[in-house]
């Protein structure tokens, strides 16, 4: 008997959000086959990669980072430079500033470097999507902020969580059109209340997408894994319209921050180059979750941007 | 598929003789598909309906052993559904084109280390034969693999070289990747029970037809090459052979697969490290790189232990005082989860400091530091009950802790619950500990 391949094509899929502006729009998922899974039904946006920059300025201890955004000295210069960077989507801003442990920016000095970013992004011809500093209190008042102040620019806001999804969506989505990511901690079930409860605002299918929680290789990746896995096959085989947003995972933060990609050189000579370390820890994550399901991918470096970039097209 | 009761009664003797302990055949054959009794509880049955309802009754993809390693034997397409069983392994290459071949050789021993608890190294050699290369060089390069004590995979599909290159490396567990649509008889002898034969094709349709025929010959000691077209094919021929045994129980394809990144990106180490990802998530069970650096190895190794944990089984460390770097009752305390890998990362880094240093490891439910904390597994009372029925405080004469960095919200509450104890915030990561530790301890 020859062989029969029986491709999985469903009747459900993956919602489409678009966002930035006219003529430098992304837009992520659409899919209606497992992921990546081109040989059961032609996919029509292929994941697509976001290059994280953040208000801090880049980290100068990467040679192969502080070479590519040498002589960009505002984040504006450095995030245009991270738009033309080869295989980038989209822009990632991260407002590691804001962190009130940390250097605590206002929210105000935020909104600034926001409209620059933006303007600059724009400009360059790619979307933009801005991360707040992890704390959600200040998060929250920077997302309504920004989200006012780029009105009609049509930002990916990163991300509205259990705390504080009703201001979050409320502003940015109801009020100035702008998407969101909803954030939840590698958990079918939380991923989807959340998103029950963001629908119950009245915000339709379209505007959010989700993170589902993310980890470096070996870091607990197994959970992340089995959560996109669970979450694809709940979108596809069950129609779950709560769970068919498409997925973003931020995979740089957690890969520059592991042993793996800190530790000097000097300090385990036999591993070798430590940016070699962070750029392979990101690559193998970020292809990963790419298995998995993600719909985007956030990285740090130039060389995994292009990388998982080659990837996803010799995969098309 | 799972056979009807119905399919294996026209088996059976149909003559109701209860020596099977069940009243009717019927009956007997209506538990045998349930999985309830095994056939061969009826004394009667003939030996060609057993050897037939085995063969049906048999788990879609079969077990492959090369050495000590097994490859296959898994029953599901994800992790969540049950577990994966067989982690996949890692091969470095070398091919007699190679004018470097020797050096590699050398090196494939350079990635070597524990992880948790399990051994990280490459676990095969490819040694690829080029057909504009003699035969003798080949044989060479084989016999240099053969030193390197790793087990070999021979990339040969010429059968008489094949046999001279099989005869040198006896007594090495080998997989022979060899045997095509047109080469597989001649392939096919040479295989035997310790030989595993790699069989490649034009196309998944010969590929499945070559295996048919290998089966026929009596062969079901096999490894699939996804094959090396491009990307999208190897990538799509690994998922259609998994699925088809997995979901469609076709058995042709119930073999695990070999994935040569090595092929198919040549000489761009971060995209065979991306591949490697991609197919360590999907389906590939050998997966070729040209080497393995520390670069590659440590996300990748990483990743593998994490897809191929039991997802039924947590794992934990159990909890109690660790005296590391010879502690004594005067080296500090400091306290972390008892996630197995929380352990391993802090106790590796803490043992790298040199510093003598009582690691405390207090009942969390086995989740990580921020897991437990928002958990509520890992608070100041569990830290203080920890201490309390350990009876720490007539074990150790030292006062302070150190606690982790990302619970440094806990210092204020502890401070209260531990008094006359010194609560001293650490670094968030534990890489950061060794400079800490030594700074500390001054
Ligand atoms: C995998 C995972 C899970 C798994 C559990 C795996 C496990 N065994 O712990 C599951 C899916 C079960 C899970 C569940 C939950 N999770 Co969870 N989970 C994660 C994830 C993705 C990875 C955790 C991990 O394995 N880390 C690796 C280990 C090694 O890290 P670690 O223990 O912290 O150790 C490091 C450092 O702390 C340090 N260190 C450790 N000890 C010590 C000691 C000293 C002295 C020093 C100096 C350093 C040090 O060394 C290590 C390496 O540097 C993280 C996100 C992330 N990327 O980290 C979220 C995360 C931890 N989870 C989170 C949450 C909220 C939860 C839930 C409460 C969700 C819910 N509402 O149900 C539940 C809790 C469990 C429950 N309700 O039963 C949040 C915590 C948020 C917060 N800041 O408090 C996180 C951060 C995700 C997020 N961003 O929202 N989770
Ligand atoms: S022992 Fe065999 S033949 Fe006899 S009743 Fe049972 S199934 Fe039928």
């Amino acid at each position: 008997m020859p062989f029969t391949n029986k491709p999985q094509v469903f009747n459900a899929s993956i919602n489409t959000v678009s966002f930035g502006g006219q003529g430098c729009s992304v837009t992520l998922g659409g899919a209606n086959v497992y992921p990546l899974y081109t040989f059961d039904a032609a996919i029509a946006n292929m994941p697509k990669i976001g290059v994280e920059v953040s208000d801090l300025g880049c980290d100068a201890s990467i040679p192969g980072l502080s070479e590519f955004y040498r002589g960009a000295a505002t984040v504006a210069e450095q995030a245009a430079r991270a738009a033309a960077m080869e295989g980038a989507d989209f822009v990632c801003l991260k407002l590691d500033s804001a962190d009130p442990n940390g250097k605590n920016s206002s929210v105000e000095d935020c909104v600034a470097t926001a409209k620059a970013v933006c303007d600059a992004v724009t400009g360059a011809g790619k979307p933009l999507a801005v991360m707040g500093c992890k704390n959600i209190e200040k998060d929250t008042e920077l997302f309504v902020k920004i989200s006012e102040a780029l009105q009609g620019k049509n930002v990916l806001l990163i991300s509205a969580r259990e705390e504080n999804y009703k201001t979050v969506g409320a502003s940015a989505i109801l009020a100035y059109g702008q998407k969101v990511s909803a954030e939840s901690s590698v958990d079918i079930n939380l991923a989807k209340q959340l998103n029950v409860l963001i629908s119950q605002l009245g915000i339709q299918a379209g505007n959010t997408v989700m993170n589902l929680g993310s980890a470096a290789a070996g870091y607990g990746f197994e959970y992340v894994a089995s959560t996109m896995d669970r979450v694809k096959s709940a979108a596809l085989t069950q129609n779950d319209a709560m769970l068919q947003m498409p997925v973003v995972t931020p995979v740089g933060s957690d890969a520059w921050s592991v042993k793996e990609a800190l530790l000097d050189e000097a300090d385990m000579p036999e591993w070798g180059s430590r940016e070699e370390r962070g750029i392979q820890m990101e690559i193998v994550t970020a292809a990963a979750c790419l298995a998995s399901g993600s719909d985007a991918v956030i990285l740090r470096h130039p060389e995994s941007v292009k990388t998982i970039s080659e990837l996803i097209s010799a995969l098309k | 598929m799972a056979l009807k009761g119905l399919d294996i009664f026209k088996l059976s003797p149909k003559t109701n003789c209860k020596d099977c302990g069940s009243p009717t055949c019927m009956a007997f054959c209506m538990k045998v598909a349930q999985g309830a009794i095994s056939i061969d509880k009826c004394p009667h049955m003939s030996p060609e309906a057993i050897a037939k309802l085995s063969e049906q009754t048999a788990p879609p993809m079969k077990t492959i052993k090369v050495g000590d390693f097994t490859l296959g034997g898994e029953t599901v397409l994800y992790r969540h559904e049950k577990t994966f069983v067989s982690r996949c392994l890692y091969s470095a290459y070398v091919c007699d084109g190679m004018s470097d071949a020797d050096a590699r050789i050398a090196r494939v021993g350079a990635v070597d280390y524990e992880r948790i608890g399990e051994r990280m190294y490459v676990e095969l050699l490819y040694v690829d034969h080029c057909a504009e290369q003699p035969g003798d060089k080949y044989l060479e390069l084989v016999g240099k693999a053969k030193a390197s004590g790793r087990a070999l995979i021979l990339g040969v599909k010429d059968a008489g070289l094949a046999a001279r290159a099989l005869e040198l490396v006896k007594g090495t567990p080998v997989i022979l990747n060899g045997a095509n649509e047109s080469n597989y008889e001649a392939m096919n002898r040479l295989a035997s029970e310790d030989i595993v034969l790699g069989v490649s094709a034009a196309s998944i349709e010969a590929l499945y037809e070559t295996v048919e025929k290998l089966e026929a010959l009596g062969n079901k000691n096999l490894i699939l090459d996804v094959g090396a077209a491009s990307i999208k094919d190897a990538f799509a021929n690994a998922v259609k052979i998994r699925r088809a045994a997995l979901k469609n129980e076709d058995r042709v394809f119930g073999y695990p697969s070999i994935v040569n990144t090595a092929a198919l990106a040549p000489g761009d180490s971060h995209m065979q490290a991306a591949l490697a990802s991609l197919f360590t998530a999907r389906y590939g069970s050998v997966i070729v790189m040209d080497e393995m650096d520390y670069a590659k190895a440590l996300p990748l190794y990483g990743l593998r232990q994490n897809l191929f944990t039991d997802p039924q089984k947590p794992m934990k460390v159990t909890p109690g005082v660790y005296p590391l770097n010879g502690a004594d009752e005067n080296a500090v305390c400091a306290t972390t989860v008892d996630f197995a890998l929380t352990y391993f990362v802090v106790s590796g880094e803490i043992e790298r400091s040199g510093v003598p240093v009582n690691l405390l490891i207090s009942d969390a439910g086995g989740y990580s530091v921020l897991t437990a904390w928002a958990a509520g597994k890992l608070s100041a009372s569990s830290i203080a009950k920890f201490i309390d029925e350990n009876a720490i405080e007539s074990k150790i004469k030292s006062r302070t802790l150190l606690i982790p960095g990302k619970v440094a919200v806990l210092k204020g509450e502890l401070e209260a619950k531990l008094p006359g104890w010194k609560i001293v915030v650490a670094p968030n990561e534990a890489v950061q500990l060794v400079r800490f530790l030594k700074e500390f301890a001054g």
